[in-house]
């Protein structure tokens, strides 16, 4: 954005739907807890975006420039172990 | 040389001189001649060309898209509901800068349901972008979609372009047309090679993507100054034609008959045949027809029109919530902005395909010559 455009906004440089931060979309944030997490991945599967990861170390984790805060991972976190927080900017 | 045939028959030989690659159409009275002209072409080997039967003019313009998205030449056809239906598709073909080429038979809009010729179809989309010609004859109608190619594909242009021509009147009339030889048509018209848009999976691009408001409304500003720089490509392509077939209408733009007279009708497509009859036998009146439409010639116009007493802009169309054909007020505009003194006047006529002869023009110039701001409309009373 912000560069000249191109005829018909045609894109030749493609795969670049990473230069969209999704993130600024977002109202609510989930917060995860590592203590109740069990690592088992459910809640990444589920994620539109496909931006969370799971680490033995830090259990589950959005990459929160692309999280929308849709709120999907902690209805399908079966342990609980999600919240859903109104993000304060 | 020569040859007696119906319009739309015609028409398919010049899009056949044309090759397309690839030809998506649903009939659709009155331009169903030109597939099927065109299916017969196909099946003798005539013509190589891709030819998809769709379920929908809905789908024959987005299946042209498609084609023509892949870097080919590509080729529909279609009147009244048939292009009501593709609208979607007739917008985003233009904003996604694809030069197709499709030849609109002019046909009223329901409701009541009715097949026969007005402009009302391609008048409803005069704001999407494509390029709008009208023809006059039916040998106009040939040289425009030889034309037509080479104005949208042009990298000056790169927009779609509707030839338009008259349902029935021109369609299904039967006229000594002169068929261009393949061999100057392709002289002319070379192969289509794309550089913007086209397949290539060593080449990826993302066409039609979607856009914050930032780059769409830029996009739609260059779209609109685009449009209308493409005037300059259509008059040159006109001219380059004439020079090399010997035929020409007007400027290409528009064409300016005995118009040095008091007053100028203003028209588009083939009643103009019957106007020039009119102003043959009188000395008071000229016209001038509009042959491209979109984009608007206001300058040509502008010129033409600003010295007279009376402009009387006559039209197949209704602006309905405005009570004038949509011509009117642009014409209001071009004169205003010219600071010209002529009158004028709207005659709403040929809709849903009824009759306008010489007596009607006649009797409209006689009612309208001194008038100013009059909008009426031909035939529209039922007792008539
Ligand atoms: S809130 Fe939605 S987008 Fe964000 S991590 Fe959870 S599922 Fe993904
Ligand atoms: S679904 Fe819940 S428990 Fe499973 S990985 Fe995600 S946050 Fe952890």
């Amino acid at each position: 954005m912000g560069e000249k455009v191109t005829i018909g906004g045609i894109i030749y440089d493609v795969g670049n739907s990473t230069a969209t931060k999704t993130g600024t979309w977002r109202v609510f944030k989930p917060v995860f807890d590592s203590d109740k997490c069990k690592r088992c991945g459910i809640c990444a599967k589920f994620c539109p975006e496909g931006i969370i990861e799971i680490t033995q170390e830090k259990g589950a984790q959005a990459n929160m420039d692309y999280c929308k805060g849709c709120g999907i991972c902690a209805e399908e976190c079966p342990f609980d172990a999600i919240k859903m927080e109104v993000e304060k900017k | 040389m020569k040859t007696v045939m119906e319009g739309s028959n015609a028409v398919a030989h010049a899009i056949r001189l044309c090759k397309p690659e690839v030809m998506a159409m649903f009939p659709i009275t009155p331009s169903t001649h030109i597939p099927e002209n065109l299916a017969q072409m196909v099946a003798d080997g005539d013509l190589d060309a891709k030819l998809i039967t769709v379920e929908s003019e809905f789908s024959a313009m987005s299946a042209t898209v498609g084609a023509s998205a892949t870097g080919v030449r590509a080729f529909t056809a279609t009147s009244s509901q048939g292009l009501a239906l593709m609208h979607e598709v007739v917008y985003a073909a233009a904003g996604m800068r694809l030069p197709i080429v499709t030849t609109i038979v002019n046909r009223a809009l329901s409701a009541p349901i009715n097949i026969w010729n007005d402009q009302q179809d391609t008048i409803s989309e005069r704001d999407s972008g494509w390029l709008q010609i009208y023809c006059e004859t039916n040998q106009e109608a040939v040289d425009t979609m030889i034309q037509a190619y080479k104005i949208a594909e042009d990298k000056r242009v790169l927009l779609p372009v509707f030839v338009c021509m008259d349902g029935f009147i021109l369609s299904h009339t039967y006229e000594p047309v002169d068929i261009p030889e393949q061999k100057d048509v392709d002289e002319f018209l070379p192969p289509y090679k794309p550089e913007h848009a086209f397949l290539d999976p060593d080449k990826p691009m993302t066409m039609g993507p979607f856009a914050y408001p930032k780059p769409y409304a830029a996009m739609r500003k260059e779209l609109s100054k685009d449009v209308m720089k493409a005037k300059a490509v259509v008059k040159e392509v006109h001219d380059e034609f004439a020079k090399k077939f010997g035929r020409s209408y007007g400027n290409g733009i528009i064409e300016e008959y005995k118009n040095d007279r008091p007053i100028a009708i203003v028209a588009m497509g083939s009643v103009c045949g019957t106007i020039k009859e009119v102003v043959d036998k009188r000395d008071d009146v000229g016209l001038v027809r509009v042959r491209c439409y979109r984009p608007f010639p206001k300058e040509e116009l502008a010129k033409a029109l600003k010295d007279k007493e009376n402009v009387i802009v006559f039209e197949k169309n209704v602006a309905l919530g405005l009570n004038s054909g949509a011509m009117y007020p642009e014409i209001k505009d071009v004169l205003y902005s010219a600071g010209s003194k002529a009158r004028v006047n709207n005659v709403i006529g040929g809709i849903g395909g009824i009759d306008v002869t010489k007596e009607n023009v006649e009797n409209f110039i006689e009612r309208l010559k001194d008038k100013e701001g009059v909008v009426e409309f031909l035939g529209g009373d039922p007792n008539e």
